[in-house]
């Protein structure tokens, strides 16, 4: 039943947005307007966009941020399949143990888990100490510091972002099509290929989806985990703040990188939408 | 179910995945009750010698509360307006709702650094740097879209015609919101503001920019020395951090364990 | 219960060319008419009639998109709900979970801010009067649906309002308990004087408990009247089906006399039966009667009352077993099936299916309704 004008709530959403606009809206607007008009007319201004778009750093930064965030989709698609696949299959304690170990990661500060990896990986971390101890290696593996370090801190980090979206869609699915499908004679194997991963394929594109928006824009794990070579374009953007006070390549870049965030974020949007649509 | 795949081999695997997820954290658990100043795993001895550092160090105990002091204000500021936000989604009429939601959850697709840089390119010039309310408020925008969708889902439990009825039997609009909503929907309520004091507590990104020199959180600490060299007594700031995750997820499970046992037979 | 009882002659409504529209869609039509301070007001209608948005706008929680609504001749347009001051009871209940039946119905006491003692004295009184003393401490989900429904009466009562708005409130209950609680509803209604205007889909329950009733269809007032009126004498065909078990005999109208009308069947039966309204000479029309009102005998045997009126003979294509009634379809024309309801009282009347049969009604038994 709709709202008569005695109980209309409209009006209480008005602090929300206005907090949203001065504390969010209005200063990344600011930002971008007043760096890229600082820069002189429009005809300077779209030259050095071009020349910081087009500049080796930032594509190299470009480049390895792609690589980082594909592989780490690719991994972390890989470890959470079984785990969401568990999750939507079990209940009772077991259910919630694993999801206790999903969940507490998944609330703990970026900065403490990126730390607790540094000091796992150190050369004197635990790693390499149980490592030599198995007799596996005979020296100490680098990892901090190098792109394998980056890669275990982010896959860490966006794994419960994954098998969360997993599970939801791995729920959704009808445990009687599986019996369906073997009931017609299919073994577990062939039943899993032609029927539950396909049914699971929309979890599987949104959470990657979700997983390679996040790491496109990190910058803690890999400034505090990477090696100079190992540099994103989030770390960019944040050495020109604070070490180069070059502004305006800042917001060059942010803008490149908004842009690529939001037309990946559109498709996200654009397919749970027509999903919900659809009822599934 | 479960037998697509070999039951054991889903079973290592998953044993597999949850010691590593947990093994960072218990590990820095286990690290932040060691004894020696280097980082040597498994501890010769325990003791609360960094616990005591942490607190008793001036810097760490003034991080500690900037820290907490933005995370009350963001906490405050982002429940108050969430809550009232959820509420006009759920009850009003008002049109291009869908857009308004999108809107809302900007500051969680837009990337951290990217917010962090405009607040702090417009924050400077205001003399805003390191202004501890000022920090609040750019947290609680991060934690509105947090405190909006668990709102929305426990405003969405409260039955319409409870506020209708209370509204037949004369009470005031703001008596509705005080006597049912607020009430109803208080296990909500709880697990948001708890949610965003977390939110805010473990923010880094923006802390960075904006802290300053006199403003510093206890992430944008560790931050900082880390830069420097990875002291024992992180492990146990991370520690503390650690906890504080783990008593807000056990009010949460408890809050929601107080609202099933409340409603467990709702209005029809 | 002198202290539950609302003011002498208050409580009276009007509605004037109440209308109300969700986009292109008209969902009430311009109804008007008039309830008695007192009076037990039944809104009867099929979903989607418009009778739960009327009652939401009298309640003020629709707005009204034309029309008026006077309420002891005052225009409340403009008063929000929580000053109009009505009784109200949804279907849900819509009991506060988190609150005792207690301070469920000390609720709009409290709201008044009334001193405790009063509060307490007139919460007991509600209470007693739907029987839930025992249960003031209860929560909601410790009672049952009618408990929870008796809950919401008291508390919609208990600060004496003239004026009582019912959305459907037995929707939810059993049969049994839905007979039981009509009866309590109706009491408490006549004891305590208050006008009640009663939503609803039932026409069972709508012509148990009502003073009036008014029939809507399509966002209008088909008809307003007494029970009995509009069960013998409904203004269409639509009514007629509504209310009960109709016969409806298509036919011509072959003459109108004042009040008396005839009608030629399509087999070329003339039946003679009360003229409803605007009938007009060779227009299309339906015969009314009901069932019970009937006679039924085998063909060839003495009809009970030879001097009825209407006689038809037909073949008996099915009789039903409906526990105190036994209901007979007889075919009297091609395509034309009289429904006859006879009370189940000797074996003997249970009939052979295919025996021809002759049925038989008064003329002042039928109305003949324009098409």
């Amino acid at each position: 039943m709709r709202p008569s004008r005695f109980n209309d709530g409209t009006t209480l959403i008005v602090p929300a947005v206005l907090l949203l606009a001065l504390v969010f809206v209005v200063p990344l607007i600011w930002f971008f307007v007043r760096t890229l008009a600082g820069i002189g007319t429009f005809p300077e201004i779209l030259s050095h966009v071009w020349s910081v778009v087009t500049s080796k750093a930032v594509i190299t930064a470009m480049r390895t941020t792609n690589w980082i965030s594909l592989i780490v989709t690719l991994l972390v698609l890989l470890i959470s399949y079984p785990v969401a696949y568990y999750l939507a299959n079990n209940r009772g304690w077991r259910f919630t143990l694993v999801l206790f170990c999903i969940i507490v990661p998944y609330f703990t500060s970026i900065i403490v888990r990126t730390y607790s990896w540094m000091v796992l990986l150190g050369r004197n971390g635990l790693v390499n100490q149980v490592l030599m101890q198995l007799g596996l290696i005979h020296q100490p593996l680098t990892m901090l510091y190098t792109e394998v370090g980056v890669l275990i801190g982010m896959v860490y980090v966006l794994l419960p972002y994954m098998v969360l979206t997993l599970f939801a869609a791995m729920k959704a699915i009808d445990p009687s099509l599986m019996r369906a499908a073997q009931g017609l004679g299919a073994g577990p194997l062939y039943a899993f290929a032609r029927v539950y991963f396909p049914l699971s394929i929309h979890g599987v594109v949104s959470g990657s989806l979700i997983v390679f928006i996040l790491s496109i824009g990190f910058f803690i794990t890999p400034a505090l985990m990477g090696g100079p070579s190992d540099v994103m374009i989030a770390m960019l953007i944040e050495r020109s703040v604070e070490i180069t006070f070059d502004f305006s390549s800042a917001a060059i870049m942010s803008l490149l990188l908004l842009f690529v965030t939001l037309v990946l974020y559109s498709i996200y949007y654009r397919l749970t939408d027509v999903r919900r649509m659809m009822g599934a | 179910m479960g037998a697509y795949v070999p039951r054991r081999v889903l079973s290592i695997c998953i044993v597999a995945v949850c010691a590593v997820l947990m093994m960072p954290i218990v590990i820095v658990l286990i690290l932040a009750f060691g004894d020696q100043s280097y980082m040597r795993f498994p501890p010769s001895a325990y003791s609360l010698r960094w616990f005591a550092l942490f607190f008793g160090d001036p810097r760490w105990q003034h991080a500690l509360w900037v820290s907490l002091l933005i995370a009350t204000v963001a906490c405050v500021i982002a429940t108050v307006f969430g809550f009232f936000a959820a509420y006009a989604f759920v009850r009003s009429d008002m049109r291009g709702k869908k857009l308004m939601l999108s809107f809302m959850l900007l500051p969680i697709i837009i990337p951290n650094v990217i917010t962090a840089i405009a607040m702090y390119f417009m924050a400077a010039p205001l003399k805003l740097v390191g202004n501890v309310f000022w920090i609040g408020l750019c947290h609680a925008t991060i934690a509105l879209p947090i405190v909006l969708l668990i709102l929305l889902s426990s405003l969405q439990g409260v039955d319409v015609n409870l506020e209708r009825a209370a509204l037949s039997l004369g009470s005031s609009r703001i008596g509705v919101f005080t006597r049912v909503i607020v009430p109803l929907a208080f296990p909500g309520i709880l697990s948001a503001a708890m949610f965003a004091f977390l939110a805010s507590f473990d923010e880094l990104v923006i802390s960075l920019f904006l802290a300053g020199v006199r403003s510093e959180t206890l992430p944008v600490r560790i931050w900082n020395s880390l830069h420097l060299q990875i002291e024992p007594v992180i492990a146990a700031v991370s520690a503390f951090l650690i906890a504080l995750t783990g008593l807000v997820l056990l009010l949460d499970a408890l809050a929601r364990f107080v609202r099933v046992t409340r409603l467990s037979r709702r209005t029809a | 219960m002198t202290t539950l009882e609302p003011g002498k002659d208050r409580g009276g409504i009007e509605l004037r060319q109440l209308t109300k529209r969700y986009g292109k869609e008209t969902v009430v039509d311009g109804i008007s008419t008039t309830i008695a301070a007192g009076e037990f007001f039944s809104m009867l209608g099929p979903s989607g009639s418009g009778k739960t948005t009327t009652l939401m706008m009298i309640a003020g929680f629709a707005d009204i998109d034309g029309g008026q609504i006077l309420v002891d001749g005052a225009d409340i347009a403009d008063m929000p709900p929580q000053r109009r001051g009505f009784g109200m009871v949804f279907q849900n209940y819509a009991i506060f979970p988190h609150l005792s039946v207690t301070d469920n119905v000390a609720f709009p006491l409290r709201a008044r801010r009334l001193p405790s003692d009063e509060i307490g004295r007139r919460v007991r009184e509600a209470l007693e009067l739907v029987r839930l003393e025992r249960f003031a401490d209860r929560y909601s989900r410790q009672l049952s649906g009618g408990q929870q429904q008796r809950v919401a009466i008291a508390r919609a009562i208990v600060f004496q309002p003239s004026i009582v708005l019912m959305d459907e409130p037995l929707g939810a209950l059993d049969k049994n308990l839905r007979f039981q609680m009509q009866v309590e509803i109706k009491e408490i209604q006549r004891r305590l004087g208050m006008t009640v205007i009663y939503v609803t889909h039932d026409q069972e329950e709508a012509m148990n408990m009502s003073d009036r009733i008014a029939i809507m269809n399509h966002g209008r007032i088909e008809q307003v009247g007494r029970p009995a009126e509009i069960y013998e004498n409904p203004t269409s065909n639509f009514i007629a089906r509504f209310l009960g078990e109709a016969n409806l005999v298509p036919g011509i109208v072959e003459s109108v006399d004042s009040d008396v009308a005839t009608l030629q069947t399509n087999g070329g039966l003339v039946l003679r039966a009360r003229a409803g309204a605007d009938l007009r000479v060779g227009s299309a029309a339906h015969l009314f009667v009901r069932p019970e009102r009937i006679d039924i005998a085998p063909a060839g045997e003495m009809m009970t009352n030879p001097d009825s009126g209407n006689f038809a003979t037909g073949r008996l294509i099915q009789t039903s077993f409906l526990g105190n009634i036994l209901r007979h379809a007889v075919e009297i024309e091609p395509a034309v099936v009289v429904t006859v309801d006879v009370k189940n009282s000797r074996a003997d009347l249970f009939r052979a299916v295919n025996q021809a049969a002759t049925v038989s009604w008064l003329a002042a038994d039928g109305v003949i309704l324009q098409r």
